[in-house]
């Protein structure tokens, strides 16, 4: 009785907060009614016994997704109310177009019931007696380990992908130069001087370090404006 | 029957948080962040269904596949993302009707 109340608060706000996240006029507002919306699901799945994915989605999802877009939504400099000048013109087709498919959903919904051997078609039956994570990993790690590479794989291409995506050389990095250090030759570097006996270095003020070469350019890029 | 509800009630509700993203795709036509998160909505919908039928089933597979879900969802956001960023950097906006450079 009381998970079954705690299933349709939860259920409500998980919707309210979606609906805020695609009509709210502040793009920050859309982010924080999102990570809403994520803690809402995260205890609708709680309610459905998925206790790990529950927490993955906690973690993963409101402590790195969301925040990445808060970052993002922050950081870019952007004119929001330009941005929303179609949401009057486009707001009839897409109540249409949501209304037609939630129709078409309830009519599926409607219409649909279990097939009777779907309990023997089970792929990897539940056991009460062992948690919810440790089955996880069990199948995880068995049946499902070369999918599990590959989604680390996935997400190994993403970040490599995000990094060469947003990396950018602004013309004032000091990157190591191997060529021009081995280049180098003591007469480029060092000299020698004669001082006279007794008098220690009193004559010779300061001494500077040689004028050095310009060094060659090595970067090839083009789009560096004036940054030196 | 692990469900606190009938399943039917997860996958209303499941139903209906697809069909508020998908309106948020026609209604945020130009804004490409809110795009993106709705496609985040879209696909927290898909994982609500396969962990509802997953424990009317007392089968483990759904949650597993949830899972797998929820990585790709996580590098497409982190991607797409990175693509908002230089796109915002080399045109200084990121309405989607500019986003015609592609077309040849």
């Amino acid at each position: 009785m009381i998970a079954s109340l705690a299933f349709y608060i939860f259920a409500t706000i998980l919707l309210v907060s979606a609906g805020m996240v695609v009509t709210a006029r502040n793009p920050v507002h859309s982010v924080l009614f999102l990570v809403l919306a994520f803690f809402n699901a995260a205890a609708l799945f709680l309610l459905a016994g998925a206790e790990f994915l529950a927490m993955i989605l906690v973690i993963v999802y409101v402590g790195a997704v969301a925040v990445l877009f808060l970052f993002v939504v922050m950081m870019l400099d952007i004119n929001f109310a330009q941005l929303r000048e179609g949401f009057q013109r486009y707001l009839p087709i897409g109540a249409t177009v949501a209304v037609i498919l939630l129709a078409e959903l309830a009519i599926v919904l409607g219409g649909w019931t279990l097939a009777p051997q779907s309990a023997g078609l089970r792929a990897a039956p539940m056991d009460p007696a062992v948690s919810n994570t440790v089955q996880l990993g069990k199948i995880l790690y068995t049946d499902y380990i070369l999918l599990f590479q590959a989604s680390g794989l996935v997400l190994l291409v993403a970040m490599i992908g995000a990094i060469v995506l947003t990396l950018r050389d602004r013309g004032f990095s000091r990157n190591q130069s191997v060529a021009v250090q081995l280049a180098r030759t003591p007469a480029n570097t060092m000299e020698l001087l004669d001082l006279a006996s007794g008098k220690g270095t009193k004559g010779i003020d300061f001494l500077r370090p040689k004028a050095r070469e310009p060094e060659p350019v090595a970067d090839t890029h083009d789009d560096h404006k004036g940054h030196h | 029957m692990l469900l606190p509800v009938p399943l039917s009630h997860y996958l209303a509700v499941s139903a209906i948080l697809l069909v508020m993203g998908i309106f948020g795709i026609f209604l945020n036509r130009k804004n490409v962040i809110i795009i993106l998160m709705s496609v985040e909505l879209i696909l927290l919908a898909v994982n609500l269904n396969l962990v509802a039928f997953s424990a009317a089933l007392g089968d483990l597979a759904g949650q597993i596949l949830a899972m797998f879900v929820l990585t790709v969802a996580a590098a497409e956001a982190a991607i797409g993302l990175a693509i908002l960023v230089i796109y915002f950097r080399n045109r200084g906006s990121i309405e989607v009707e500019d986003v015609t450079l592609m077309k040849g």
